[in-house]
């Protein structure tokens, strides 16, 4: 118990964190690690690579039914997926209805208090979008997860996304002990986009851990519900995410406390990265566009 | 007024002076401007009200579900209240406040009943509508006589944002437009009850007038009694000598009252108003809307009873006013016994007072019909227009304290040791223990009512018992020399 890992993947929501999680730790497995899935997501998709099916019979749904939480057994919501990586999801209310937040909490109280920990040497938790509110950041409280990964692109956004994250991380840092482990680029052929990537890294006092390409086989093997490491073991995309969990295994106890930074200079690094322009620059390039199609009108 | 007295003035501004002392910078300049004295020159007492209560002290509020479900909506008996959101609130203030109702209970009304959905875990997690669709179900096959019912929101409806109001309007529909109330009165929402009451009044408003149109046939002297909760009676007192200058009383909001009784309401030639505190807000609604004048009374202690029927019978024909001497000529005598009785127990005796919105200054005067001086004041909730409406009640150099802490109050009590402190159920057992009589003025220490002349004869019996009770002259341990 005592070297339990705990790690959780945030990230701007439709970043490709589920996909990015459960191909890094299907690699995992591969460095013979027991590996317990914790979907932290109302729609309850953090599985579905792993068990080859959507999971449906999540912590909340299974608790509604029976009454309460305290009516549901261990082996109700825990599954075995692909290479014994053990899987359970929260799960949680349609949207626009209760408080999914709340249903975070509950979930993962009922799993540690469940036993759901013990013989596991990983505990990875996948959670929704932003952190939205405290019910969200319940794996970052309470030394829950030791570090956070944050997946993020090179779009403006994510790199927005990844900062305010890391101010949720920073909250809790020193009262709890939570580290930012690093961030994962997903590649989105963005301009300049590992530049960019490792800037915002070390501007927030971290590193990029590891680019992941952008390869259409991912698709391919999201389609047929399965990792790229399952779908097709021997591929160079198999390959990058056996990277990434290297190099997340390795990465133990060497988490930092975040330093975010302002909105603006969030956007003041875009500028030098010329993704945004300047006021100035703007002005002049549409004062230059004018002066061209006045000279165009006279001649 | 009646009384000729005046108040340490200087003693009372030291002892402000002494309390604040204690409490960190910060703390002790926002309270200060709740503490004052009263100057007999002034349009109000000088102290700032209605603002949030200064966090880690004990404030003797309530919240907005007390507001709301505790006082407006709770009385009105043929109605089911429910308590929605997890059981404490419900079951804390099971039983409502004394507001004394004629029916069946269980069968016709409900007033004294607890319905609440209480919430657990999975419908804070997936949202509460559909239980409270369920219990709504319920009640209508339980209790078939109700006539409406109201939706009374604890704190976690606000936060996870279940859409009452739908459930509201859609079981409505099911049970043939049966009057179903969804009230918004969250309680974190404000910083006192008294946000509870506008919500309620609002309520009221939007979601009961004008959806029947009640068959009335008015007359000339139909009034409502607006802003009595009938604790321990006092609305009926209070409606025997209206009826008795020759009014009609359709309807009383909201104690011992039927829903229909509120639905004809905007019928009313007059809207006569007791707690303008809670209920100030509807009156204004009836006048915008339907015309209907609106003027406060008190009914407490024999001066200001006749000083109100006189006003309010000014308000009609000679008939009336002619009734309302008589009425006035007809229970002199029973004032008279009263006072002859108990004045000379109870003269010169001093009172401090802490109570909600109307009494702080509304039963002053009968305090001062039985000789009693008033030396300290406050509201838990009240606005500025209360403490307006204050200072010609108050005599010169009157302690004045808003939103009072429980270390104030004691504070002020020890100091100033009075012969009698009137305020609630909290307050009561420190003041005894300090060797000073109390009296419960929420609930009337299970006694009453106080309105009225058959009410000031309960409430001199009262002060009397609680002041000369022989229990206070062996305060003093025997073995320890006085």
């Amino acid at each position: 118990m005592s070297d339990l890992r705990q790690i959780a993947f945030y990230g701007k929501g439709g970043i490709g964190k589920s996909t990015t999680s459960q191909n890094t730790l299907a690699a995992l497995v591969e460095l013979d690690q027991k590996i317990l899935i914790v979907g932290c997501d109302p729609k309850a998709d953090s599985t579905r690579l792993i068990l080859n099916t959507k999971l449906q019979d999540t912590v909340l749904h299974l608790a509604a039914e029976a009454g309460s939480v305290e009516d549901l057994e261990l082996e109700d919501v825990l599954k075995i997926g692909y290479r014994d990586i053990k899987c359970v999801e929260s799960g949680g209310p349609e949207p626009g209805v209760g408080c999914a937040g709340r249903g975070v909490i509950t979930a993962i109280n009922f799993l540690e208090e469940n036993g759901a920990y013990d013989d596991v040497d990983y505990v990875s938790y996948d959670v929704l979008g932003d952190v939205v509110c405290g019910g969200f950041a319940m794996p970052i409280r309470e030394n829950k997860a030791q570090e956070i990964y944050i997946v993020m692109s090179g779009e403006m956004m994510a790199l927005y996304a990844a900062n305010n994250i890391s101010k949720g991380i920073l909250k809790y840092a020193n009262t709890g002990g939570v580290r930012l482990g690093g961030l994962i680029c997903n590649e989105r052929q963005t301009d300049k986009e590992v530049e960019l990537a490792e800037a915002l890294a070390a501007r927030l006092g971290s590193k990029l851990i590891h680019f992941v390409p952008r390869d259409n086989i991912v698709q391919h093997a999201e389609l047929r519900r399965m990792t790229v490491i399952q779908y097709d073991s021997d591929c160079q995309q198999a390959q990058e995410y056996r990277q990434l969990a290297n190099k997340v295994h390795n990465n133990c106890g060497k988490g930092t406390i975040p330093t975010p930074i302002s909105m603006e200079e969030l956007e003041d690094m875009l500028m030098e990265f010329g993704i945004i322009k300047s006021d100035e620059q703007a002005l002049a390039e549409l004062q230059a566009k004018e002066a061209a199609a006045a000279a165009a009108a006279a001649k | 007024m009646s009384l000729d007295y005046t108040n340490k003035k200087e003693f009372h501004e030291k002892l402000i002076e002494e309390v604040l002392a204690e409490y960190p910078q910060k703390s002790a300049k926002r309270r200060s401007k709740h503490l004052g004295v009263s100057d007999a020159s002034a349009s109000d007492c000088g102290v700032k009200s209605n603002v949030k209560s200064v966090p880690g002290v004990m404030t003797i509020r309530g919240c907005a579900y007390a507001g709301s479900k505790g006082v407006v909506w709770g009385p009105i008996k043929d109605m089911v209240h429910i308590s929605h959101g997890p059981v404490g609130c419900g079951q804390y203030s099971w039983s409502q406040r004394r507001n004394y109702y004629i029916g069946k209970t269980g069968v016709d009304s409900f007033v004294t009943m607890q319905f609440t959905s209480d919430f657990q875990e999975k419908d804070i997690v997936f949202g509460g509508d559909k239980k409270l669709e369920k219990l709504i179900d319920e009640i209508q096959d339980l209790f078939p006589l109700n006539n409406g019912i109201s939706i009374q929101s604890e704190c976690p409806i606000g936060l996870i944002g279940d859409d009452i109001e739908a459930v509201a309007r859609k079981k409505s529909k099911e049970y043939d437009d049966k009057i179903i109330v969804p009230v918004r009165c969250e309680g974190f929402r404000g910083v006192s009850q008294s946000l509870g009451h506008h919500i309620a009044n609002d309520a009221v408003r939007d979601w009961l007038f004008d959806k029947t149109d009640p068959v009335w046939e008015t007359g000339p002297y139909d009034v409502n009694i607006i802003g009595d909760y009938n604790i321990g009676g006092d609305a009926w007192a209070s409606r025997i000598l209206l009826e008795e200058i020759g009014l009609n009383v359709i309807s009383q909001w909201s104690g011992d009252a039927t829903i229909s009784e509120m639905e004809r309401g905007p019928k009313a030639k007059l809207n006569l108003i007791h707690c303008y505190r809670s209920m100030n807000y509807i009156c204004r609604h009836m006048e915008e809307k339907y015309n209907i004048p609106w003027m406060e009374y008190n009914f407490f202690g024999p001066s200001q009873i006749e000083q109100s029927l006189r006003a309010i019978a000014a308000q009609f024909d000679e008939t009336i006013q002619q009734k309302a001497e008589a009425v006035i000529a007809k229970y002199r005598p029973l004032v008279d016994a009263v006072l002859a009785k108990f004045k000379p127990r109870l003269e010169g005796k001093t009172v401090m007072l802490y109570v909600g919105g109307l009494r702080p200054r509304h039963v002053v005067t009968a305090y001062d019909d039985l000789g009693m001086e008033i030396v300290g004041t406050g509201y838990e909730f009240a606005h500025n227009d209360d403490y307006q409406r204050t200072s010609h009640y108050v005599k010169d150099g009157t302690l004045i304290y808003d939103d009072v802490s429980g270390y104030e109050l004691e504070k002020f009590i020890e100091k100033i040791r009075p012969d009698l402190v009137g305020s609630g159920i909290k307050e009561k057992y420190p003041v005894q223990k300090m060797g000073i009589p109390f009296r419960q003025m929420h609930s009337w220490d299970y006694s009453g009512p106080y309105h009225g002349y058959d009410g000031f004869a309960i409430f001199a019996r009262d002060m009397d018992l609680a002041v000369n009770n022989p229990v206070w002259s062996l305060y003093q341990a025997p073995w320890k020399a006085a």
